[in-house]
């Protein structure tokens, strides 16, 4: 197997911190996993993305430059980054906060309203892992009980007590896949 | 015969390279006389620095570092820190601490590290051929301000003892000349409260002495040092700008 | 044993503690800033010191004056910073004193920006500051082997007492990649430093710091010396990674980052059965020429791909010595050598005819 993720989206949003969840939760099936973040002068506010690469075989190249994966939390990820999916591949749209369709006809689109939906769990917080619990469900990328155990090292103890509502935010996700929606 | 007078243990039998009448050679015996007599010679060591002293590791018979220039201080915060039960002690011209080093002895005294620097201030840069230093005095004549040293261009000269006695980090400072027998008594006193200040951890030590340098004034020897007594020490008033409550 | 996900730039500071370093003078730049960060939380873990300096001229001087000492200690920057300390470096290796230098390249030239680059390749092969003198540069292209070769670049400093320069760049520093760490951390054994200046404390002899030679005839057998050294390096330290180099029709020679887009594009020919292959460079001085040169022996042509306008391609074509048609692939100023792109630049050049 093998997937290679980007994530992006304003700074502030946890990108960075989604993408290193499911690269810890990688290791801990025992896949070959690489985190890279991209970074700049701005240390908030400013676009964040990061990618992940998670495969069975040593990993060759870092960098995420054509991702099978795709997830954007905001609208301008979405205009920089759609057209360098893979044909064939996954776009994550979150729809709470892009207006906008992905072009692109040639990948399967999901579009998650993923802060009304965290709003509705009781945190915007979770918005993510809404989306990253749709992307387990749909590509199998890596297990929900290895992203349970990554959860309780990813996080610093005093945030362990989230780990519950996370946890909800992920399996909200997934049910969405399974439920069959591609609003 | 009785022996009345000797070379300090601390200084190599080896003729110095200085000029005659340079004062740098007063002052290597004063600090290889106070580690004679603290008893600290095994643990002294010296870091020399570029000019005209930078052969100075060879007559300390101590443990020595060549630092490049003006980096003498962040040398010696590195022995220093690696082994803090060493006395070190760097010695540098106006040159290489007061120009190109400013920032190097600046922050090392900010830090309060803990090692003595000998700061020898001639007003000029002697091994490149006479230039002006930043503490070449108002209208003095150098072969780079051969008009005399103007505020306008120039601007005017630096007193490092001053500034770094501001420095929470510092903890003893003093000025002293060697233009006279009486002063070069006083400037030993200093160099050994200076190296007792280090022993005692208590942060950074600077002497700076007063020097006269001949051959680049173009004076004779003794009318250096009455060139140095009548002219530099009104600018440069000797004294103890800083020392801690438990020093005499 | 414990497995955990790393940043390079954390991974050179742990590697760094692993091998015996105790002291790391430093001042702050990006894109390497996680790595002072971590070493000013860890050293003083196991009894070291991290210290903040005034400039980067301040931080090698500070190396300079514990290498000395004969401590175990290390710097790290990125471009201007590495280039302020060229002086202190010239220094260290005149006075031969062990010490480890890490730069993470940033694109370049003057303030360039703080995105990953291999630009100062010239300036860590060839020197980089005054005089005739090598620095050992290793160039590592994940985390696993940041840690591996922490260790590998204290020893090296110790044996030849040497500067050893670790070059990244801000992809190997900022990436994230699983490491495995033993559980118990070794109390470093360190050789005897009998050279140091440490205070003579009873020796009968003194001990001298130094790169003066002022009368010529002894500067030129300090050269001379300094120059076998170098041999003795040159002959017994290269080191490389082949990727599929067997029966190669062309080879791709890359390092750090740039190798890891290559082996993608590697990966990519070899789906489609096309024999190209990958020499990366893990010492990139000394270069490891004898690789080179062994593979024009049996290759059709070379593609150097690197994160400059072409640098280490001189020392290939050095190696190569006209035997075999050596071509160049470069992204600068912070961008990135994509696969694709690679890819399509050496089928050109495959289909085309290489020479």
């Amino acid at each position: 197997m093998f997937e290679a993720i980007l994530i992006a989206g304003f700074g502030g949003q946890g990108v960075l911190s989604t993408g290193q969840l499911l690269a810890y939760a990688g290791m801990v099936e025992g896949k070959h996993v690489a985190w890279i973040p991209s970074y700049g002068p701005e240390m908030r506010g400013g676009t964040a993305n990061c990618g992940v690469t998670i495969s069975s075989r040593p990993i060759s190249s870092p960098v995420v430059s054509e991702p099978t994966v795709l997830i954007v939390m905001n609208r301008p990820s979405l205009e920089k980054f759609q057209n360098s999916v893979v044909k064939g591949g996954i776009i994550f749209v979150n729809s709470s906060l892009i207006d906008l369709r992905a072009s692109r006809n040639d990948v399967r689109v999901f579009y998650v309203p993923a802060n009304e939906m965290a709003e509705e769990l009781g945190s915007g917080k979770v918005a993510n892992n809404i989306i990253l619990g749709a992307l387990i469900e749909l590509t199998g990328v890596v297990s929900p009980g290895a992203v349970e155990k990554s959860l309780q090292e990813v996080l610093p103890p005093h945030h362990h007590k989230t780990i519950p509502l996370n946890l909800k935010a992920l399996e909200t996700g997934a049910k969405l896949v399974r439920n069959g929606q591609k609003t | 015969m009785k022996k009345v007078f000797t070379r300090p243990k601390s200084l190599k039998d080896m003729p110095f390279h200085y000029c005659p009448g340079c004062t740098h050679g007063i002052v290597h015996r004063l600090v290889a006389e106070v580690i004679d007599e603290m008893g600290i010679f095994d643990r002294a060591i010296a870091v020399a620095p570029v000019g005209c002293s930078v052969f100075c590791y060879e007559y300390f018979d101590c443990d020595a570092y060549q630092a490049s220039h003006g980096r003498a201080p962040a040398v010696a915060t590195g022995i220093k820190r690696v082994l803090p039960d060493r006395v070190v002690f760097t010695y540098q011209g106006d040159g290489d601490m007061a120009a190109i080093g400013t920032g190097e002895v600046v922050h090392a005294a900010a830090r309060g590290e803990k090692f003595t620097v000998i700061f020898i201030n001639n007003a000029i840069y002697a091994m490149t051929g006479g230039q002006m230093a930043p503490t070449t005095l108002l209208g003095q004549v150098t072969t780079t301000t051969p008009y005399g040293r103007s505020r306008e261009v120039n601007g005017c000269p630096v007193r490092m003892s001053e500034m770094l006695s501001v420095l929470d980090g510092s903890a003893y400072i003093a000025r002293v000349s060697v233009h006279d027998p009486p002063n070069v008594a006083r400037a030993k006193r200093a160099i050994r409260k200076a190296f007792e200040v280090q022993e005692a951890g208590l942060g950074f030590t600077m002497v700076e002495v007063l020097s006269s340098c001949p051959t680049n004034w173009g004076l004779s020897p003794l009318k250096a040092l009455k060139w140095l007594e009548e002219n530099m020490i009104p600018y440069y008033p000797l004294g103890e700008y800083k020392k801690p409550a438990e020093v005499g | 044993m414990a497995k955990i996900l790393m940043k390079g730039n954390e991974a050179i500071g742990e590697g760094a503690v692993r091998a015996g370093c105790r002291y790391f003078f430093g001042y702050p730049i990006t894109p390497q800033s996680e790595l002072p960060h971590y070493l000013a939380k860890r050293l003083p873990e196991v009894g070291g010191l991290y210290l903040q300096a005034e400039s980067e001229v301040a931080s090698i001087n500070m190396v300079f004056g514990a290498a000395g000492a004969g401590a175990r200690v290390m710097t790290s920057s990125s471009g201007p910073g590495i280039s302020l300390m060229q002086e202190g470096i010239s220094y260290l290796a005149g006075a031969e004193l062990p010490c480890v230098i890490v730069n993470m390249i940033r694109g370049g030239p003057g303030l360039g920006n703080i995105a990953p680059a291999q630009s100062d390749y010239f300036q860590a092969t060839r020197g980089g500051g005054h005089g005739d003198y090598r620095v050992l540069v290793l160039a590592p292209s994940s985390v696993q082997e940041i840690i591996d070769l922490m260790q590998d670049a204290f020893d090296l400093a110790d044996k030849y007492r040497n500067p050893v320069m670790l070059a990244g760049d801000g992809v190997l520093g900022q990436m994230m990649e699983p490491v495995i760490l033993d559980d118990e951390i070794k109390p470093p054994s360190l050789p005897e430093k009998s050279w140091a200046a440490t205070g003579r404390m009873g020796r009968d002899r003194k001990n001298l710091i130094n790169s003066l030679y002022i009368v010529p005839e002894n500067c030129e057998i300090h050269n001379l010396e300094l120059g076998r050294k170098y041999a003795a390096m040159e002959e017994s330290e290269q080191r490389w990674e082949d990727y599929h180099t067997e029966g190669a029709e062309m080879v791709l020679v890359a390092f750090g980052t740039a190798a890891r887009v290559c082996k993608a594009v590697v990966d990519m020919f070899r789906e489609e059965g096309r024999p190209v292959g990958l020499l990366r460079p893990i010492t990139l001085w000394p270069f490891p020429w004898k690789r080179v040169s062994a593979l024009a022996d049996s290759v059709r042509c070379f593609l150097t791909v690197e994160m400059n306008m072409g640098q280490m391609v001189e020392d290939i074509r050095l190696a190569v010595n006209g035997k075999r048609p050596v071509r160049f692939y470069g992204r600068v100023g912070g961008m990135l050598p994509v696969a694709r792109d690679v890819y399509r630049e050496a089928l050109k050049i495959l289909d085309g005819g290489a020479d």
